[in-house]
């Protein structure tokens, strides 16, 4: 068996996301390739190969692949495919773009955003908003899969010493062009990798209060999180929702703040270790599955607890 | 322009669902379905594409069985033109509906389809990126804007943000929540939404094999979390953190 695991990079450097996925591939068992696509991708496929676990890295460079655009990215992998019993992508907005499309030209079915591996074809993938967990058995000769990075450890980033080979990239089916792009700048930690989170739900009112947050935030080094409420109402980017369809987490600690705690967001948060909820209706079926909760008003609580973290 | 949307009957959003009790399955018989909320989006953009003069037709396609209709009716009373389901009693994974949404493709040639992003029963988020691969056809996924033009220039929403692209037309679009704020259908249009057509047509009719490709072993509960304590005010708290739980 012989993996390929799609390599997801941005500004020059891996993102933590592939190193999960290296993780479910070493759980399937057999040599791993990792391949990184791109423009400019030889100092990112240096750090590909210390990687620990991966046999080969191969490089494709081509302007159309510069972007991750899905038409040009998916024909690249399809033409590699025949040498691959499973090929695995991050379940990033990247990986899910890509990788059906890839099912789709070589016929096959894909499975989303796996928790964990079963066998070298059985897995196991949360549906109905990870109210329930299906285990699912692939019948078809390469399997194509999403992982889900919250499900496995990050593989380690040294030890490895895979060898760097080029393959060219196919041919550009010209569908789609890269007009441009706004990203959400942040000092602070990546959500998903983010070892602590605290988010803020309706409850906060406006944007400008996310301040009170992100002082919190601050001191415990952690990710600024929201509920889909917060991003609708406009307070914070659409990029910080936590939830089915925004990002799923799974950090040591996670501080919801005035966030009622629906089905959906509890899908992209209830994996985390301990859950933290204030807020000031003690009904709030967030209570049900947090760790430690403090009936509060968040306005009085946030700046007390800004206040008790300095005592260190 | 004709445009294409498909949708899907899925339990309703707000229902907590319960996990058999033999593991096959989530419980179905008398729950409450509805429209995927995603695929009221893509219905909303049709709608609004129509009424801008840059769509003719709206064709609203479902798959699924007889019940499915009911979901028809209910994009039909939002805007839409005519119906088709593509009727099945079967379980249909997305390989098989983009494949029957392609052989509806090839017959009514629209320049467009739009779906949801991803349906909240499986959450697969699969089935548009495989129709458009089937046809050769560009794809936007996760769009928040469209404009149409000669091109569809698509706005994205992507990990670190939003990034937006130019798709060659005929294209695929999947929708993302915050593309359009779909509308409540009136009691007029539900009424005249019962005359509009609804034509039915099986897999086999449109040469489509649905069978699954994958096999679903079983279905569990997830673990349940420990009950947790409240706690007093913030300084407990923060002790709880420190001395307890040790995250901080």
């Amino acid at each position: 068996m012989t993996i390929l695991v799609i390599a997801e990079h941005e500004g020059g450097a891996l993102k933590s996301a592939t190193l999960n996925t290296v993780t479910a591939a070493a759980k399937i068992g057999g040599d791993i390739h990792v391949l990184v696509a791109g423009a400019g991708v030889a100092a990112i496929a240096a750090e590909a190969a210390k990687i620990a676990g991966i046999a080969k890295v191969l490089t494709a460079e081509a302007p159309a692949l510069e972007h991750h655009l899905a038409e040009p990215l998916a024909a690249l992998i399809v033409a590699l495919a025949p040498g691959y019993t499973h090929i695995l992508a991050p379940a990033t907005t990247t990986g899910k773009n890509v990788a059906p499309r890839v099912a789709a030209l070589l016929d096959v079915a894909q499975l989303s955003d796996i928790t964990a591996v079963v066998s070298a074809d059985t897995f196991v993938r949360p549906i109905y908003a990870g109210n329930a967990l299906a285990t699912v058995q692939s019948k078809d000769a390469i399997k194509i899969i999403t992982v889900r990075g919250t499900g496995f450890e990050a593989a380690a980033t040294t030890g490895g010493s895979a060898a760097i080979e080029a393959v060219s990239p196919a041919a550009d089916p010209g569908l789609s062009a890269f007009v441009g792009q706004q990203l959400s700048k942040s000092e602070r930690p990546e959500l998903t990798s983010a070892r602590i989170i605290v988010s803020g739900g309706r409850g906060m009112g406006s944007g400008e209060n996310f301040a009170l947050i992100e002082a919190v935030a601050d001191k415990l080094g952690a990710a600024v999180g929201a509920s889909r409420a917060a991003v609708d109402a406009g307070f914070v980017p659409n990029d910080f929702q936590v939830g089915q369809t925004g990002k799923i987490v799974a950090p040591d600690l996670y501080v919801a703040v005035g966030i009622s705690g629906a089905i959906q967001h509890l899908a992209g948060m209830k994996d985390s270790k301990v859950i933290v909820a204030i807020n000031k209706d003690e009904e709030a079926p967030i209570f049900q599955v947090a760790d430690y909760g403090l009936v509060a008003d968040l306005f009085k609580a946030l700046p007390e607890l800004a206040q008790e973290l300095d005592k260190k | 322009m004709k445009v294409l949307v498909a949708v899907k009957r899925v339990i309703d959003y707000n229902v907590k669902i319960r996990v058999k009790s033999d593991n096959s399955g989530v419980e179905t018989a008398n729950v409450k379905f509805s429209m995927n909320p995603f695929d009221e989006i893509a219905v909303e953009e049709a709608v609004r594409l129509k009424e801008a003069g840059k769509a003719t037709e709206i064709v609203v396609v479902s798959l699924g069985p007889v019940a499915a209709q009911e979901t028809i009716r209910t994009a039909l009373a939002m805007g839409a033109d005519r119906g088709v389901l593509v009727q099945t009693d079967e379980e249909v994974q997305p390989l098989a509906v983009a494949k029957a949404l392609k052989a509806l493709v090839d017959k009514e040639q629209p320049g467009l389809v739009i779906l949801g992003k991803q349906a909240i029963d499986d959450d697969s988020n699969q089935t548009g990126q495989m129709l458009a691969a089937l046809l050769g056809w560009s794809q936007g996924t996760f769009a928040s804007k469209v404009e149409l033009g000669d091109k569809a220039t698509v706005t994205r929403e992507v990990d670190g943000g939003l990034e937006t692209v130019a798709l060659k037309l005929p294209a695929v679009v999947t929708t993302d929540l915050r593309l359009n704020e779909p509308r409540y259908a009136s009691l007029p249009n539900i009424m005249k939404a019962k005359k509009k057509p609804i034509e039915t047509v099986t897999p086999a009719d449109l040469g489509v094999d649905t069978s699954p490709r994958l096999v679903t072993l079983k279905v569990e509960e997830p673990a349940k979390r420990k009950a947790g304590v409240k706690v007093a005010d913030v300084a407990a708290l923060v002790d709880k953190l420190k001395n307890e739980a040790k995250v901080i």
